[in-house]
């Protein structure tokens, strides 16, 4: 008993000191031999890519090869040094090193890219310039429009969101063949944008034969080009992305008035509220914060808009319909233009991190004070 | 009726509704034999060629050809390849090739026309199939970030430079010219084409140049040439009414058209494509332009060869836009927003617009495809020419004495198959990989291709036999005008040629941008071009201009 006393005293504060020392020392040898052996093969791989050794490898594989052996070092010495807490940090290494080897890392390459002068067809192939396409990308105006149209196309989501709320309210009512019309109105979220673009766009807009121009014609529209005039064909777009993706908000908000309680809208109407009473003062400020989380899941959505524009107006007229990703796409693809075409990318990247962090402050501050 | 009959009938050039008219045609056919087969016969039928034969497989007007029919022709043009080659001559090799699948043909034709190939030599083929828009990405990438996964390629000439200009093709040995019969080209096609430093790196399979494609019916009406004859707007020369012969007479009538009614519809005249197109549709300005800007004294007409100084914002490119321009309002309300693909097979197969620009694929659909109302209405010459012509060098528009200047565009060049040069150190892969090309590239094999739907044009001079497209089935008058639209395209002495330079199609796509604006108004027509020059300008030292230049000059032949 007193030895078992005076050994949980003895216990340490950490379970990683009961490990060996001759085993810890295993496990930073293993570390450093691994992390050498890595730096080496980086090392030798990039002098013999820059023609400074002749020595190296055709591929990169090795060093992927390497990366991983370093991984597994990396966890045995963990485990090692560790112990316990080193077996679990196990279930998070894979994953860590995945997304420092497919996110973190092409980042990183992605920032050093857009400081380069890189068109695939130039013969003196890749070549550091600094700032110059930040400095180019600050005068081009092609991107400067695709940005303000970039704003016209995020101030479409709110219209979006009063048509989805609306659809929302209309599909938690109690309606006939309420089920049938919440897949029905599902579906066109289902459709692949280019499909949309194709069925919609290209055939029911079509302005020689489409049953939208047609009846347009007998409405009284007499050229019903859909797409030739700046303002129509900006309108063309967010109708079109709007139509694929309302039903997305739409079923967030039917989710929180499915989940908000029916007492307090008894409650309301007891006390004498009329409808639009109980949806200003009840109903809208309890679903704040659904509201938000949709708005700006479908902001998010919005700054990546290219496909249909790419399919159906290659961003004409006049730039009218451009977005960022699909200018970035005629940059970089039609072009090949790949140092240019990272800054915008990365540009953009910066833009809507900002954006999207204020965004969210905002958000939450406002729905605080609202509540 | 026995099968076999059935066959022998459907072989000597009956069609199944021949086959099948009635009991009297049946007791007739039962009784057929010899002389009697021949009242049921085309003129071909009696010619026993391969030729003869495979242009029967499956028989022009009997439907679209199937991959069953691919090999078939295959199989009987492999005589060529058996010369070469014995049998089983590449087992063990494998082979990579690249190319389209648009419209489900050129790859989806290739392995059909290869199978045979793969059975009698014993090597087998791996295939990458790439839609058109994402070819240029495909292809750029390999050869920037050195992986280049394929050892066969389908390319078009302008991205020689990209390509044959880095070294990575494969010389064409010369048992490989023999056997495709390399003198049979079209002179457009032969060097500098497939070239490059004086070595000859591609095995042609298609031509292209952009013909004029026009509505015989719109310019044969009376009720308009009534109208053209009261009418006092400027006709640019073109006193009786009929097919404008140069673009001056093509505004004038596109002009004349708007708001005219015909057969009781809205008749259009030329049909612009604004929209951009991944930098093809820069070929539909340029077809504009060439005879402008294509003086008969000088090969260049897109840069100065010395120096990659662009001209796309001379006086002539300048009139060219503002042709555009001025024409846009004449057109379909809604034409700011077509692409080439637009015009040629929404619009004008489907009966709207009356003359456009195109490569020979609208010559090949208007009786073949099921969306053309236009098959027994269209007329086909080369592009219309100019009243005056921009001299570069003295900054003076000539007249010339011959009168209109014209200058078809030799529009891309056509298609052609290239061997990689990572198949170099292996001498039986090598072999393999040209044996493949050879067979795409086949004399006989090329007929078929440029009668069918393929994604081909002729680009042979043996190509050019109207009795034989009319021996398959073709109308006489029809397949006439058509092939001499192509022919004269080809062969005349002030063609504009394609500037096949490294990144050609960068500078189209930086075009098309600047268009789009100055089309849609936010811009002049010399802003514009001074624009899309400027942009030129950047793009041309990027890529290095001293070998630009050298590389246009080669381009050009000079």
């Amino acid at each position: 008993m007193a030895e078992h006393t005076s050994t949980a005293n003895a216990w340490p504060a950490n379970p990683a000191d009961l490990i060996p020392q001759g085993r810890k020392r295993l496990g930073w040898g293993l570390l450093a031999a691994a992390t050498l052996g890595l730096l080496a093969i980086i090392v030798v791989q990039i002098l013999y890519k820059t023609e400074m050794s002749t020595i190296g490898f055709d591929t990169w594989r090795p060093v992927i090869y390497a990366y991983i052996l370093w991984g597994a070092a990396l966890g045995a010495w963990q485990v090692l040094t560790r112990g316990e807490d080193g077996q679990r940090a196990l279930f998070l290494l894979p994953a860590l090193l995945f997304t420092i080897a497919m996110v973190i890392f092409p980042t990183l390459f992605g920032f050093y890219i857009a400081l380069t002068d890189w068109n695939l067809s130039s013969f003196a192939g890749r070549r550091f310039n600094g700032l110059d396409n930040f400095w180019q990308m600050l005068a081009d105006p092609y991107y400067r429009n695709a940005l303000f149209n970039m704003v016209l196309y995020v101030l479409a989501v709110l219209v979006e969101y009063v048509i989805a709320f609306g659809l929302a309210l209309l599909l938690n009512a109690q309606i006939k063949a309420r089920k049938f019309f919440r897949v029905v109105f599902l579906l066109p979220l289902m459709l692949s944008p280019v499909a949309v673009s194709w069925m919609v766009g290209k055939s029911l807009m079509e302005y020689r034969f489409g049953p939208a121009a047609t009846l347009a014609r007998h409405l009284g529209w007499d050229n019903p080009a859909f797409f030739s005039d700046p303002i129509t064909a900006r309108i063309s777009i967010m109708m079109l992305d709007a139509w694929t993706f309302i039903p997305f908000m739409m079923i967030m908000l039917l989710a929180g008035l499915q989940a908000m309680s029916r007492e307090v809208l008894e409650a309301a109407r007891v006390d004498g509220a009329t409808a639009w009473q109980t949806f200003w003062q009840v109903t809208f400020p309890l679903m704040l914060p659904v509201s938000v989380t949709a708005v700006i899941l479908r902001i998010i959505f919005k700054l990546k808009l290219a496909d249909i524009i790419i399919t159906l107006t290659s961003g004409g007229p006049g730039g009218a319909t451009d977005s960022v990703s699909s200018f970035i796409y005629r940059e970089y693809r039609d072009r090949s233009n790949v140092g240019y075409g990272t800054m915008l990318a990365m540009a953009y990247l910066v833009i809507i991190v900002v954006f999207v962090t204020w965004l969210l402050k905002f958000a939450s501050r406002f729905v605080r004070n609202v509540n | 009726m026995r099968v076999d009959l059935y066959e022998k009938l459907m072989r000597a050039g009956a069609s199944r509704r021949d086959v099948l008219k009635g009991a009297a045609s049946m007791a007739a056919i039962a009784a057929a034999s010899g002389a009697g087969l021949g009242a049921l016969t085309r003129p071909a039928a009696a010619d026993d060629s391969l030729r003869a034969k495979i242009l029967q497989i499956p028989g022009v007007g009997k439907g679209q050809p199937t991959d069953a029919d691919f090999q078939k022709v295959g199989e009987l043009c492999l005589e060529a390849t058996k010369a070469n080659v014995k049998e089983g001559e590449f087992a063990g090799v494998e082979l990579t090739f690249m190319g389209l699948n648009n419209q489900n043909l050129h790859n989806v034709l290739f392995r059909g026309f290869l199978k045979p190939w793969e059975a009698y030599t014993g090597a087998k083929i791996s295939w990458i199939d790439l839609a058109q828009a994402d070819y240029n990405a495909r292809l750029q990438q390999s050869i920037a970030t050195g992986t280049v996964d394929f050892d066969i390629i389908e390319m078009g000439a302008p991205f020689e430079g990209d390509v044959c200009g880095k070294g990575l093709t494969s010389e064409m040995p010369d048992w490989v010219k023999k056997q495709i019969d390399f003198d049979d080209l079209v002179n457009y096609l032969k060097p500098p084409v497939g070239t490059w430093n004086g070595k000859q790196y591609r095995v042609t399979i298609d031509g292209d140049a952009h013909n004029f494609n026009y509505r015989t019916d719109v310019f044969s009406d009376s009720e308009l040439a009534a109208a053209w004859k009261a009418d006092s707007g400027d006709k640019a020369g073109l006193t009786e009414w009929g097919v404008p012969k140069t673009w001056q007479q093509v505004q004038a009538v596109t002009k004349f058209l708007k708001g005219k009614k015909f057969k009781g519809q809205d008749v259009y005249g030329y049909l612009d494509a604004p929209k951009p197109w991944g930098g093809f549709g820069f070929y539909f300005l340029g077809s504009r332009a060439t005879a402008y800007a294509k003086h008969p004294d000088d090969k260049a007409w897109l840069f100065d060869a010395d120096t990659m100084k662009p001209r796309v914002n001379n006086p002539a490119w300048v009139r060219a836009i503002q042709d555009v321009i001025n024409a846009l309002p004449s057109e379909p309300a809604d034409q700011i927003n077509a692409d080439p693909n637009t015009t040629a097979f929404q619009q004008f197969l489907a009966g709207t617009g009356s003359m456009i620009p195109w490569w020979g694929d609208v010559g090949s659909n208007v009786k073949t495809n099921d969306s053309s109302v236009i098959g027994d209405v269209t007329g086909f010459s080369i592009l219309p020419g100019s009243d005056d012509v921009y001299n570069s060098k003295t900054g003076k528009w000539d007249k010339l004495a011959s009168g209109p200047n014209y200058a078809p565009n030799c529009a891309y060049l056509g298609w052609g198959v290239y061997v990689m040069a990572r198949v170099d150190a292996d001498e039986k892969k090598k072999k393999a990989a040209w044996s493949a090309a050879a067979h795409l590239g086949g004399k006989d094999l090329s007929i078929w291709t440029a009668m069918y739907p393929s994604g081909f044009q002729p680009y042979r001079n043996s190509h050019f036999n109207i009795p034989e497209w009319v021996a398959a089935g073709y109308d006489e008058a029809f397949i006439t005008s058509y092939l001499k639209s192509e022919g004269d395209s080809y062969n005349h002495p002030n063609a504009a040629i394609e500037p096949r330079i490294p990144g050609i199609f960068q500078y189209y796509s930086a075009a098309e941008d600047i268009l789009a604006n100055t089309f849609a108004g936010k811009m002049k027509a010399q802003e514009g071009a001074d624009a899309i020059a400027a942009a030129w300008e950047k793009l041309t030292d990027q890529i290095g201009r001293e070998n630009q230049i050298k590389l246009y000059k080669a381009s050009l032949g000079m």
